[in-house]
């Protein structure tokens, strides 16, 4: 095993650690973009409400998300620890530093993209996880039509024992479950919150476009025919669609419904 | 040209050092930068006052010892050039330049604008070499190398060394010119009995000498004098991976 801690402790191993648990990270954004599409439906949340039971009861996504917490903080902690060693390599700084004729500018603020990033995050948490884990959220009865598929709610003010009761009856299907998606509605009301949102998703999209495509430059994936392909995935996928598919539901709740 | 300087002056490792302004009329646009330094150094002589100290050789731009920081880029303004390659005709009348040695930890300022590069030196003798026996040189083509194989291999031989890689990145990470001599050897079979060693051997070296560690910013290929491409960095990677999860 010793080999294995003198390996992840030279300047390699350290990257790689940032390397994989980057490209983790960005198969959670797909998962976590695609579940969360569901804010856009016109069902009055019933989707998303029942999803967002679902992320929260499974045994094997509880796992999961415990161990997704952990490499965010990972990822993030040890980012700034590496930043702080390849600070002290270079103990006199020039008076003259010409970055931009060089390298581009995402590549040199990664540290204070993914620490905007990881400030994000502690507000996204408290505000959305911590709220549906510890604060008062509303349940909601949706009333869904079998025969036409027509869907109605309303506040449900009784009790039930988890997060959610589904039962049939008539020919209608009533879903009485813990509603996320009024939280989501309600927070995303308040312009700051938009804006905030917005501009965080700018810092995940500078962060991506440049990290992507360096976490295969480490991995050692570099050859003429897959370079363009990568870095076009980071740009575009990741530096383009991902962040501005998260930007528009705050949008939509803001000024679209 | 009038040219007007701001050049680091430090009178040796331990002493505290500054940028100093210095004028220097009668500049023709057809020296080289080093040829610009040579005639204030004549001034300064003249005068009695401290030469500027600066490390150059061949002047030719093949042995890599120029190292200039010029208005904050390693050899200056121009693409795959080293500091004696560029001339006076870069810059315009009046243009006040900023002239700094390699800023490094690795790389220790010995006076004003040179720096011991010796931390090299001890990453290629910890493992940049073949061992072969002393006789008589083999026929050539005796040992059958592909083209494309022998041309990547010469392309990751060109590195001078220069430290140019170092000074650019912004972590001072060595790992364009560690990669480029792990390279010059991994692509050939004559590097292959001693390539796990070797890749081993040199980064933890390169790790001990205090270099920073490589984010891709891509800094130190596009200011590489030799144009040393980044598929070093990354062969050097798996070299690395592989000699550790599979060396003895």
């Amino acid at each position: 095993m010793n080999w294995i801690i003198t390996f992840l402790k030279s300047s390699i191993g350290k990257k790689l650690l940032m390397g994989l648990t980057g490209l983790f990270l960005c198969t959670f954004l797909i998962v976590h973009l695609i579940g969360n599409l569901q804010l856009l439906k016109h069902d009055g949340g019933m989707a998303f409400n029942t999803y967002a039971v679902f992320m929260t009861s499974n045994p094997l996504i509880k796992f999961v998300s415990y161990g997704l917490y952990a490499i965010i903080l990972f990822h993030a902690f040890w980012g700034l620890y590496l930043v702080s060693q390849n600070k002290k390599a270079r103990p006199v700084q020039y008076a003259a530093y010409n970055g931009k004729a060089n390298s581009h500018w995402t590549s040199r603020w990664m540290g204070v993209l993914g620490t905007m990033i990881l400030a994000f995050l502690v507000f996204h948490m408290w505000g959305f996880w911590a709220q549906y884990k510890f604060g008062e959220v509303p349940y909601t009865i949706y009333e869904r039509n079998l025969a036409t598929g027509e869907i109605t709610f309303a506040n449900f003010e009784g009790e039930i024992a988890g997060k959610m009761e589904r039962y049939i009856s008539n020919d209608t299907e009533f879903t009485i479950v813990k509603d996320l998606y009024v939280v989501v509605a309600d927070a995303f009301q308040e312009l700051w919150i938009v804006i905030l949102y917005v501009l965080s998703m700018g810092a995940l999209a500078f962060h991506l476009v440049h990290g992507f495509s360096s976490s295969f430059q480490t991995l050692g994936v570099h050859h003429k025919k897959y370079n363009a392909l990568i870095k076009g995935i980071g740009v575009w996928v990741f530096g383009v669609i991902i962040p501005i598919l998260f930007a528009i539901m705050p949008i939509y709740f803001k000024f679209f419904i | 040209m009038k040219i007007n300087l701001k050049v680091w002056r430090q009178k040796n490792n331990k002493a505290k050092g500054e940028l100093k302004d210095y004028k220097v009329d009668h500049v023709s646009p057809d020296m080289s930068f080093l040829e610009m330094f040579d005639v204030l150094n004549e001034e300064l002589i003249t005068k009695g006052d401290d030469p500027i100290a600066f490390d150059h050789d061949c002047r030719e731009g093949i042995c890599g010892s120029c190292s200039m920081h010029i208005n904050g880029r390693p050899h200056g303004p121009l693409a795959g050039v080293t500091t004696c390659q560029l001339h006076m005709r870069s810059f315009s009348d009046g243009d006040t330049i900023v002239v700094e040695p390699w800023r490094a930890g690795a790389f220790p300022v010995t006076k004003d604008l040179s720096v011991d590069r010796t931390a090299f030196d001890r990453i290629i003798a910890a493992g940049g070499f073949i061992s072969v026996n002393t006789g008589n040189a083999q026929d050539a083509n005796n040992l059958p190398i592909g083209k494309e194989q022998a041309d990547e291999a010469f392309m990751s031989a060109a590195c001078i060394g220069c430290g140019a890689c170092v000074a650019a990145c912004k972590n001072a990470s060595a790992m364009l010119f560690v990669s480029a001599k792990v390279s010059q050897l991994a692509l050939l079979p004559q590097g292959q009995p001693e390539a796990k060693m070797r890749v081993m051997a040199m980064v933890n070296q390169m790790d001990a000498e205090g270099f920073g560690s490589c984010t891709n910013t891509g800094a130190c290929s596009a200011e590489c004098p030799k144009g040393i491409d980044l598929s070093n960095i990354a062969r050097m990677n798996r070299e690395f991976f592989s000699a550790n999860l599979t060396g003895k």
